[in-house]
């Protein structure tokens, strides 16, 4: 059975493949006017869901203005946005069960507002006060939650890739008609987890779901410095799995190729490879400035293909939502985020307890020991350890 | 009892714990129906089925992340890594995400059942890269523990608590004795405590401290000892991470000196922990410097192995000049 190739037809001169070779369309539903192509084939959607998809881009677009403006008041220390891939996301996300698990990179917090996370679970994680789910120990945006099976965020690109593989290989032995949805950018696709988690999910037959966000940049390196081939999306057929490009910034073309991934994941046990294709309008984080590598008229026609705007005036077409709607909604959100700011800016930080907590299941006789000296020694210098002197 | 090698008794204790736990998936390159370059899966895959025990590609930071993932939806998840000195491409799937599991998403996700075995040091003429023992670089990563057997019996039982630790554990086994060391191991399913040293042997004058395939050296470098007088007490540290400080200052309180042998360099080795760590817990208890007995600080050498080797000539020399000091 090995070396199956060698069944391949034959040629009798040389002949080389390039990577013209391989045809790969791009998947669009939706025009810019909001209106579908003709003969497009639409995803599953009613209103319901057409109306919290609609409200969760919403949301992060409020979101990702207020917290990138604390972040320049000094309030928090770090912070990214999504805008511009809210299509890909949320989109993507849409067309997943709860029990679905989510590996994301890290700009993906729109997925996991889509699955129930709180503002105020939002402010918690970001201000490290004694709420965060995480106790307070990333930096601002690496969210997670078991309870919406979004997985925690860890800043090393690509790893959460070859993992995606082994939770979709776990949900197949134990009998669950689930997959695995794996986020990343078309950067991170040049670590060799990336490869390593494609190639095992295809040879293991894992149902998961590789979402690559192409959104032309990693931080500053754009994508013609990236790589050379076909995009992501020709890996994905070397891998020898179900590969589709899509507009990402197509609501549409993205909840329907992700419906489908999805089926054929989980009636295959097979991984499924979705290239979306979109934009990142904003900069990679708040430490970054992009007029360094990209002019302003690039930014500015990308800003004409907004895909929220664009799955909008669907929703206006169809007499689900309206401009007037959309106002009230961003009104909303945005005193409903800086409420929450408020409130979770004056939270304490968590206990210094929790330091040792959660390195193993549970604290060594060293750490303990660690522990009690360092209390001992803020004791002596309470001053020099404002945030915790008062509440050891 | 039956008599069997230290193959043997891994391969029984895989075969154990598959059998109590069906979430184990026991995975590796080679590992299936080969039963992995040393044998230590052979006939899982018969008895378990190629769901549970199986190949992978030839990707050690995918296998590192494969178990990760497994381990995080809850499975135990059993990893070979095919020598030790193969782990590096899977560093980062160990130090960043496995170890960090548990800390970053305070306790909400954890990689708990997850275990990477793996052979490691030299004397199998290996050269560079079938020899190295690469245990320190992973101790200084908070999050994970490290464990080393020194026979059948020890291995069986301490595999077995690796795999139901809650805790992601790399366990490293000293291929030297894959078959070489033979001995008594208990039929059935029994744990060794992880993070507990044991006194092999008792003495007075001085502490022995080894773990895996170097304890079959001290033990005969102390037998040469006790013929000119010394008593030794021998330790089996068997957890490196989290190591067990009170049983070694114990055995150094009492005997005033202590021996640290190790295959690996001796710059930034294992033994510089202990040694700065005693120190600190007995330093008025110490009669002489404590003495490290390693390999060199040279990447592993193929035809001067034998010279490299913190053997029992050295150690036996060095406990002399301890106790004479």
């Amino acid at each position: 059975m090995s070396n199956a190739p060698l069944t391949n037809e034959t040629v009798h001169r040389v002949s080389f493949l390039d990577k013209a070779s391989l045809h790969i369309p791009i998947l669009r539903i939706l025009q810019a006017d909001g209106t579908t192509y003709e003969n497009a084939v639409l995803p599953v959607i009613d209103k319901t869901l057409a109306e919290k998809i609609f409200d969760t881009c919403v949301f992060t677009r409020v979101l990702d203005e207020r917290m990138l403006g604390a972040q320049r008041q000094g309030r928090i220390s770090f912070y990214m946005t999504c805008t511009g891939e809210e299509a890909s996301i949320v989109g993507s996300t849409a067309a997943l069960d709860k029990d679905d698990v989510i590996l994301a990179q890290y700009r993906e917090h729109a997925s996991l507002r889509y699955r129930g996370f709180s503002t105020e679970q939002f402010m918690n994680q970001m201000f490290s006060n004694e709420k965060d789910l995480g106790k307070g120990r990333q930096m601002p945006i690496h969210y997670g939650s078991r309870e919406l099976n979004y997985q925690t965020i860890s800043s090393p690109l690509a790893t959460q890739i070859p993992q995606a593989t082994g939770v979709a290989y776990g949900m197949k032995l134990q009998g669950k008609r689930n997959v695995a949805i794996c986020y990343f950018g078309e950067g991170a696709a040049s670590e060799g987890d990336f490869h390593a988690g494609l190639n095992m999910a295809a040879v293991l037959k894992a149902p998961v779901i590789f979402f690559c966000r192409n959104n032309g940049y990693a931080i500053s390196t754009p994508t013609e410095e990236q790589f050379a081939g076909n995009g992501i999306a020709s890996r994905g057929v070397g891998y020898g799995m179900h590969t589709i490009r899509v507009d990402g910034n197509d609501m549409l073309a993205v909840l329907a190729a992700t419906q489908q991934a999805r089926a054929h994941a989980i009636e295959h046990n097979a991984p499924v490879l979705i290239e979306a294709m979109t934009y990142r309008l904003g900069a990679h984080s708040s430490s970054d400035d992009p007029s360094g590598y990209r002019s302003k008229e690039e930014e500015a026609k990308w800003q004409q293909h907004d895909p929220v705007k664009r799955f909008k005036l669907w929703m206006i077409n169809k007499g689900w939502t309206s401009e007037a709607d959309e106002a009230k909604l961003f009104e909303r959100y945005r005193e409903e985020v800086l409420a929450a700011v408020k409130v979770a800016e004056k939270l304490p930080i968590p206990k210094l307890d929790e330091i040792i907590e959660d390195v193993l299941d549970k604290p060594t006789p060293a750490l303990r020991k660690q522990l009690k000296e360092l209390k001992e020694h803020i004791n002596k210098y309470p001053k020099a350890y404002p945030k915790s002197a008062g509440r050891l | 009892m039956a008599q069997m090698n230290m193959l043997h008794a891994i391969n029984e204790a895989l075969s154990i714990a598959m059998k109590a736990d069906e979430r184990m998936v026991i995975f590796g390159e080679d590992v299936g129906h080969f039963g992995g370059v040393f044998r230590a899966t052979s006939g899982l895959q018969e008895q378990f089925g190629r769901d549970r025990c199986f190949n992978t590609p030839l990707t050690e930071q995918g296998i590192a992340g494969f178990a990760n993932g497994l381990a995080s939806y809850g499975m135990t998840a059993v990893a070979e890594i095919q020598f030790a000195d193969y782990i590096f491409p899977a560093f980062d799937q160990i130090v960043n995400e496995s170890a960090k599991f548990r800390y970053r998403s305070g306790n909400q996700f954890d990689v708990g059942g997850l275990t990477f075995r793996t052979p490691y040091g030299g004397g199998i003429a290996g050269g560079h890269y079938h020899s190295q023992s690469p245990e320190a670089y992973f101790t200084q990563t908070p999050g994970l523990k490290v464990v080393i057997p020194r026979n059948p019996e020890q291995a069986k039982g301490l595999l077995l608590a690796a795999i139901r630790d809650p805790n992601p554990v790399i366990f490293f086994e000293p291929k030297r004795l894959y078959r070489a060391s033979v001995g008594e191991v208990p039929a059935g399913d029994y744990q060794i405590e992880l993070g507990k040293a044991q006194v092999v042997k008792q003495g007075r004058d001085i502490t022995v401290l080894a773990w895996g395939a170097q304890m079959e050296i001290v033990e005969k470098a102390c037998e040469r000892a006790e013929k000119e007088g010394i008593s030794c007490e021998i330790i089996d540290l068997r957890t490196l991470a989290p190591w067990d400080v009170e049983t070694v200052a114990k055995s150094v309180t009492k005997t005033g000196r202590l021996l640290i042998n190790h295959e690996a360099p001796l710059t930034g080795g294992f033994a510089g922990e202990i040694a700065a760590t005693i120190q600190q817990e007995c330093f008025l208890s110490l009669e002489s410097p404590i003495s490290r007995v390693c390999g060199l600080d040279t990447p592993y050498p193929l035809i001067h192995e034998k010279e490299y080797m913190p053997d029992e000539l050295k150690t036996f020399e060095a406990i002399k000049a301890t106790v004479a000091f």
